[in-house]
């Protein structure tokens, strides 16, 4: 079960498992976890724990819930989560990162894994003999242990932002933005900000080229069109074609710069 | 039928950044117009074994019937085109090898795969899919994602528990609720759609879908729909790129003109001739 350890200056005053699907905090005596002290409100926040899962849920208090130094309206909570409440703090200790004590095999952290609805009712009951039964219950225990593996301090998680938008802006942060400024045709003098992962140049139909963004740098790549573009005097090859800061493009008739901005 | 000439179709399959082995399988059959892919699980290399026998069973069955069958026809018995009778009996076959090979080797002990299958033809498309395997259309523009997952996060956002936003946070991401090969039997969803000349659909594992933002596979899919073999190898790139924990498998097929079935006497008698 997953638990909360309430603390104040560093000091820890109890422990709490979120044995109930809701759990209310608050200064107020009928809340599950009352903390005393008049930076907490009467009703100040819930935790909803469905299955493995809880959710921090602050109920409009004056003073607000801050969880990792945030101030959050809803929250999904983590293992080892900080909730700050006033002076008082929460810590989250996930169910699975109890359990799994270490043993969690963090490579099977995205492993697809099938649940069945069967394995968990069968899990409820009285073990079978039969060889469903077990079967079913094998992968029940297989399920649980992927679930284990996911909240292991060690996990991946902590590193590797789970999202891949979180995941791009590190990438992108610290990296040099590149542009292109046209040398030549009617709109000489223009430059490009490249901020996008993709970019496409040329005109559909005759050249197109596409300039992506990643995390080694920038790279022209060849899409359509007979003739590929010229890089330094040089046609590029069918292979993405990494660009160097003030290289000069040539492409559908038109000369552009590269450049890094600093 | 030849589909060939109507439908323009890439594929791109790599183990990703983490991963040492490529548990995913893909194959294509253009003159059929048919496309599968498949994500395997299961200890060692038996995911490798089940995606393997689900894309080579399917693929090889519905490839010597359909030389002998109009799939557009309609079935009497069932008042469904046939194809869509096809695509159920091959799944279901495809599930039953996987089944049996499970059950009586240990090492494959528990072995099962994720699915989908799509058929082309008579100017629209079969779908099939288990487990969250994705296919998505783009059309004038529009990414949509057409079929919907067979797992407990989508389970969890349709009954509320769950908005999509926090979805994308969620740490359970890799529980499919349904999956080909786990059960002797299993109920695939089927659905069928119009295509239109210019549709794009792309078929994903869960490998590209959880590593790169829908918004990021549309930009990618639009800028680069002019070479779709460079399109499969940019999306997985972006996969990998953005830490590529999975494998990763992408089947883009474009429909380039329209391609209605045959009908009426000749073609039973054209159909019986062959």
């Amino acid at each position: 079960m997953a638990k909360l350890i309430l603390s104040m200056d560093g000091l820890v005053l109890k422990e709490i498992p979120l044995a109930k699907e809701r759990t209310t905090i608050g200064r107020k005596p009928h809340n599950d976890i009352q903390i005393d002290n008049l930076a907490v409100s009467g009703e100040h926040a819930v935790i909803v724990t469905i299955l493995n899962d809880s959710f921090l849920e602050d109920l409009g208090s004056t003073n607000g819930t801050v969880v990792n130094g945030n101030p959050i309206k809803k929250h999904f909570l983590q293992h080892n989560d900080v909730i700050e409440l006033g002076k008082y703090k929460l810590k989250f200790i996930g169910e699975a990162a109890q359990a799994a004590s270490g043993s969690g095999d963090k490579s099977d952290f995205e492993r697809t894994m099938v649940l069945r609805p069967s394995a968990l009712r069968q899990s409820n009951e009285a073990p079978r003999s039969s060889p469903g039964a077990s079967r079913a219950a094998a992968v029940q225990q297989a399920a649980s242990a992927a679930v284990a593996g996911i909240a292991d301090p060690r996990d991946a998680t902590r590193t590797v932002p789970p999202a891949p938008q979180a995941a791009s802006a590190p990438r992108q942060a610290g990296q040099p933005l590149g542009a292109i400024q046209l040398l030549s045709g009617a709109n000489a003098g223009k430059e490009l900000e490249l901020t996008k992962p993709l970019t496409t140049l040329g005109k559909p139909g005759v050249q197109v080229a596409v300039l992506t963004r990643r995390p080694q740098g920038y790279f022209i790549t060849h899409v359509e069109g007979a003739a590929r573009p010229n890089v330094n005097g040089q046609q590029i090859g069918p292979a993405p074609h990494a660009l160097k800061d003030h290289d000069v493009i040539e492409l559908a008739g038109v000369k552009m710069e590269f450049f890094l901005k600093a | 039928m030849d589909l060939a000439q109507v439908l323009e179709i890439a594929s791109c399959t790599d183990p990703g950044m983490v991963r040492s082995h490529n548990e995913d399988s893909i194959a294509t059959d253009p003159a059929n117009g048919l496309v599968v892919l498949a994500d395997g699980m299961g200890g060692y290399n038996a995911g490798e074994v089940a995606s393997g026998m689900a894309t080579t069973v399917i693929i090889t069955e519905m490839r010597q019937i359909l030389a002998s069958t109009q799939p557009n026809q309609i079935d009497p018995r069932t008042n469904q085109t046939i194809a869509a009778r096809l695509m159920r009996e091959q799944v279901l076959k495809a599930n039953g090898s996987i089944y049996q090979a499970a059950q009586s080797q240990p090492q494959y002990a528990g072995m099962g795969t994720t699915l989908v299958v799509s058929l082309f033809y008579d100017n629209r498309v079969l779908v099939a899919h288990l487990g969250d395997s994705r296919l998505y259309l783009l059309r004038e523009g529009a990414l949509r994602q057409v079929t919907r997952d067979h797992s407990l996060l989508q389970e969890q956002i349709d009954s509320g528990l769950l908005t999509a936003e926090q979805a994308k946070n969620a740490q359970h991401k890799n529980l499919v609720t349904k999956a080909l090969g786990i059960d002797p039997s299993v109920e695939p969803e089927i659905h069928e759609y119009p295509t239109r000349p210019g549709d794009l659909y792309l078929l994903c594992s869960d490998g590209l879908c959880d590593m790169v933002e829908d918004e990021e596979i549309s930009t990618a899919l639009q800028a680069l729909g002019g070479n779709l073999k460079l399109a499969a190898q940019q999306l997985v790139q972006m996969a990998n790129d953005n830490g590529g924990r999975d494998n990763v498998s992408v089947i883009l097929v474009r429909i380039l003109r329209e391609y209605p079935g045959a009908r009426g006497v000749m073609a039973k008698v054209f159909a019986w001739l062959k």
